[in-house]
């Protein structure tokens, strides 16, 4: 078997994602990055004004913070989705865009649970793919500002899969 | 709720930067309950193939009514925060219509306040999510809330 240079994989894998994320438009508008690290993803939401929901604390709109989440766990769960065609190439992603892009997953319902406030500062979050099944997902969030160990947000939600002959 | 109260509640909500951004618009409040109309927005698309909206704006929609519906409470609280809020997703809002939330604030406590919400696009008979949440009740002195 041929072993393919580790650019090439890199290459293929970045373009995969950034299919993912700038091709919603809604990620754009809050402004959401995602940093990969091998399979692992962290979401980026760089603070700006327009996230604000309080401004006397000043504190991040609890809507922001739900959508970031929510964001986050359908990006992961869509990434954990194509990850292996994307490794075997069966997935190209030289003219690869969000409208021939594999269907994503819908959301069936979604919990946010307010920690902290969300301060006038970057977030981050992680999801983890708890359990992933033919039809249905379930997904949990967490999310922190300054330090990793003080979340100001988790999230759990569960997801429909798309059916892969539709 | 007097029409001086309702008018102030309506100001002071549609002048959270975050709900302006997303151009939120209060079409009823008092007596512990809000409705807020969001129009159709491109950028707040979240499947490109469909145009639906992302379910993170109807989330933002329906955080920002159940926390108008807290504050409309006659108890008048000065400060309210999410303590967590569940929504479930019916399904997807028909591109091109506005989103209309409807929330109430149906029982408080001294410090928490317990809220529903339905969101509809222009077919009524069809909830596009529904939402339950707790929220922080704050009676502070000094700020008091739409009614003190």
């Amino acid at each position: 078997m041929k072993v393919e240079p580790v650019q090439v994989i890199k290459q293929r894998r970045d373009a995969a994602l950034k299919v993912l994320v700038e091709g919603v438009p809604y990620a754009q508008f809050l402004g959401i990055q995602f940093d990969r690290r091998g399979d692992e993803l962290t979401a980026i939401l760089p603070f700006t004004e327009k996230l604000i929901g309080n401004p006397l604390l000043p504190a991040i709109h609890g809507g922001v913070t739900a959508a970031f989440l929510e964001m986050t766990a359908i990006v992961e769960l869509s990434w954990a989705m194509i990850w292996n065609d994307v490794e075997s190439g069966a997935l190209a992603t030289d003219d690869l865009s969000i409208e021939n892009f594999p269907k994503l997953p819908k959301t069936i319902d979604f919990t946010v649970d307010y920690l902290r406030s969300g301060l006038p500062r970057d977030a981050y979050a992680r999801a983890r793919v708890n359990r992933s099944g033919r039809r249905y997902a379930s997904v949990h969030v967490e999310a922190w500002q300054d330090n990793r160990t003080r979340l100001f947000a988790q999230a759990t939600g569960h997801f429909l899969m798309p059916q892969r002959d539709e | 709720m007097s029409d001086d109260m309702a008018r102030i509640a309506r100001q002071f909500i549609e002048a959270i930067p975050h709900s302006r951004e997303l151009g939120m618009k209060v079409t009823e409040i008092g007596n512990a309950m809000a409705e807020i109309t969001m129009a159709y927005d491109k950028r707040f698309i979240g499947d490109p193939k469909t145009g639906v909206i992302h379910g993170g704006a109807v989330s933002a929609l329906m955080d920002t009514c159940c926390g108008a519906a807290v504050m409309a409470h006659p108890s008048g609280p000065s400060a309210t925060a999410t303590i967590d809020l569940r929504i479930d997703y019916m399904r997807p809002a028909t591109p091109g219509q506005s989103i209309t939330a409807r929330a109430e604030c149906y029982n408080v406590t001294r410090s928490v306040a317990f809220v529903r919400a339905t969101a509809m696009d222009e077919d009524t008979d069809r909830p596009v999510a529904t939402a339950t949440g707790a929220f922080t009740m704050q009676n502070g002195d000094t700020a008091k809330g739409f009614l003190k």
